[in-house]
């Protein structure tokens, strides 16, 4: 089972790569990355900044000094001062709170679309990739057509039609950005099934489904890691750009998009309004590129 | 060549013809029933059932979904998109007013992505490590990080409220288009800077470089004349594709700068349920952008000779 514990590169690396590097690349040689990870500042960075909203979002609680949806009438549009750190909003909510507790939505919205699209997309990548023929023929297309748009604009029209709100734009979001994985994990799962040892599972009586659990899955993951870490950032532009609208997240929804969005028509008189939550999502977009990155060149060296 | 043209404009109907399917099913989300809903905006009142049924006999819903799909098809084939809720003109119409718009911040959006990235580019790949390597890498880390609508506001601030010297919303005169082009163009230079970088870098290792400059060429000859000709090619599909974005990414910005293009139609048409603007707007962009990225590979194939003879 040596090949379960290997590390493949970022599948593009594979599916253009020379042979030569693909018998590279099925090396056990994840900790060998994971070290080079390590040893890459901007890829620390980025991972301590996920870390630590992350800690935010999961304590939010006991650091907000107050309820994110607390009124305070008599501190409308307030400046940053020692009670509330960053300023109210026009309604007199303190901003700092709002801000934590919107990583939460932020994060969690990032989140759960990004399980929703890996599922989809390896899902069918698999299947497309394992059984191939008429099945990869049919979601090939598929691919192509929903490649043809950008993933914007079909998310957005699949929101339009079906109201806005933070769950149909997370709907809207799996039903589009499937593609790319589905693609990356077809790509990989033709060459995983070339390999020796699964021709010797499958004369072992390996039935479809434990071959593609136990052995083809196993081989996928790496490179849907990497590929989700990278994506994770523009997952949450989209998301908070849609909540921006007024698509997405609802008021008074503490999301970071829908915040910027309450804070427009006060950006002149509170400029801090739309200031800080387009610092924080900058920030935590900035944590998934530096680790997206840094997790890429370690497991393909070429850039 | 002519083969190639060929083989490309016939891979172009099935893939349209998936895109009309996905415009065409798009309409099965809408929750509530299509003709009561445009009965209901007609008379102003809720329609009674038999009103509805015969509207749904009228408009076709009682056919088969193949049939609808066939109908629908010929008339979107015929530029007959349906008529908006809102403002009750023909779809194609206000989309076809609109659409120059969005190419306009669209295409000086591209024109700053190129001027602001391929330069720096190639500088941070020749000075690799260099000075313009990092402050390359610390832009493009930023320009990916940043959302779209934060830095128009950022603009805003900058041009309009501190300076004064950009208008903020509108669309009267050529200052209306800077700040929303600027936007784009932003945004999109980030990811073209780092590709010329890496394909600069990429090229200059090539042997052939390593031989240009063993007959001793000098650096600037080399770089021009045979490393650029040869990162340029990849480049240029990449342009195309970032064009497609910009035009997905106006939305956003024409609906801060209240810009009058087809992204600002949308969102509009969104708020209102205005479903034939929507449907008919997933079904021009997604041609839009099928045309678009023919004519990249159609320039592809005439830059380089080996994918138009590419027999795959």
């Amino acid at each position: 089972m040596i090949q379960t514990t290997s590390s493949a590169p970022l599948a593009g690396a594979i599916l253009s790569g020379s042979d030569e590097r693909l018998g590279d690349a099925w090396r056990p040689k994840r900790f060998t990355a994971l070290r080079a990870v390590f040893q890459d500042r901007s890829a620390v960075l980025g991972l301590a900044i996920l870390v630590l909203v992350t800690l935010v979002a999961v304590f939010a609680r006991f650091i907000a000094p107050y309820d994110p949806a607390a009124l305070d009438p008599t501190a409308n549009l307030a400046p940053p001062s020692s009670e509330h750190w960053l300023g109210t909003d026009n309604l007199g909510r303190d901003l700092f709170s709002r801000l934590v507790y919107g990583s939460r939505w932020t994060l969690g919205a990032a989140s759960l679309a990004a399980a929703g699209i890996v599922l989809l997309g390896v899902t069918i990548g698999m299947l497309a990739g394992y059984f191939g023929g008429i099945i990869d023929d049919l979601l090939m297309r598929l691919v192509d057509v929903l490649l043809a748009f950008p993933s914007i604009v079909l998310a957005l029209a699949i929101v339009g039609m079906l109201g806005p709100s933070l769950t149909n734009v997370l709907i809207g979001m799996v039903a589009v950005w499937w593609v790319d994985y589905a693609r990356v994990v077809r790509g990989l799962t033709l060459r995983v099934v070339q390999n020796d040892y699964v021709l010797s599972a499958h004369c072992c009586g390996c039935g479809h489904r434990r071959m593609v659990l136990h052995h083809v899955l196993p081989n996928v993951i790496p490179s849907v890691i990497v590929l989700a870490t990278l994506e994770l950032g523009s997952l949450m532009l989209a998301i908070s750009g849609l909540s921006f609208l007024g698509l997405g997240a609802q008021p008074p929804t503490p999301e970071w998009g829908t915040m910027l969005n309450d804070g427009r028509l006060f950006f002149l008189n509170a400029p801090q309004l739309m200031m800080y939550p387009g610092i924080a999502i900058t920030l935590v977009v900035l944590g998934c590129n530096l680790l997206g990155d840094g997790l890429r060149d370690a497991l393909d060296p070429r850039y | 060549m002519l083969y190639f043209i060929l083989r490309r404009l016939l891979y172009l109907v099935p893939v349209w013809v998936g895109i009309s399917l996905v415009a065409f099913l798009l309409t099965n989300l809408t929750p509530g029933d299509p003709a009561r809903l445009a009965l209901q905006r007609e008379l102003g009142r809720q329609p009674t059932t038999e009103e509805t049924a015969a509207a749904r006999e009228q408009m076709g819903l009682n056919d088969p979904a193949p049939v609808r799909y066939v109908n629908w098809l010929g008339d979107a084939l015929t530029g007959d998109l349906g008529t908006s809720y809102r403002t009750g003109t023909p779809v194609l119409e206000s989309l076809a007013e609109r659409f120059p718009n969005t190419l306009q911040i669209a295409g000086i959006g591209l024109l700053l992505a190129i001027v602001i990235a391929i330069p720096l580019g190639v500088l941070a790949a020749v000075y690799r490590q260099g000075a313009v390597d990092h402050f390359s890498r610390i832009f493009a880390l930023l320009g990916a990080s940043m959302p779209s609508y934060w830095i128009a506001y950022l603009l805003i601030l900058l041009f309009s409220v501190r300076l004064g010297v950009l208008p903020v919303a509108g669309s009267q005169t050529w200052q209306h288009a800077v700040m929303p082009a600027l936007t784009l163009g932003i945004g999109g230079s980030a990811s073209l800077m780092r590709l010329t970088r890496s394909e600069t870098l990429e090229t200059l290792n090539q042997d052939y470089i390593r031989t240009a400059r063993a007959k001793g060429l000098r650096s600037p000859a080399v770089l021009t004349r045979h490393a650029l000709r040869n990162t340029m090619i990849p480049i240029s599909t990449v342009l195309g594709m970032r064009f497609a974005g910009m035009l997905g990414g106006a939305v956003i910005v024409e609906t801060i700068f209240s810009w009058p293009g087809i992204g600002k139609l949308m969102v509009d048409a969104i708020f209102d349920r205005d479903y034939p603007m929507i449907q008919g707007f997933v079904l021009f962009m997604g041609t839009a952008f099928l045309l678009i990225n023919l004519v990249v590979d159609l320039g592809y194939g005439l830059i380089d000779p080996r994918i138009r003879l590419a027999r795959s």
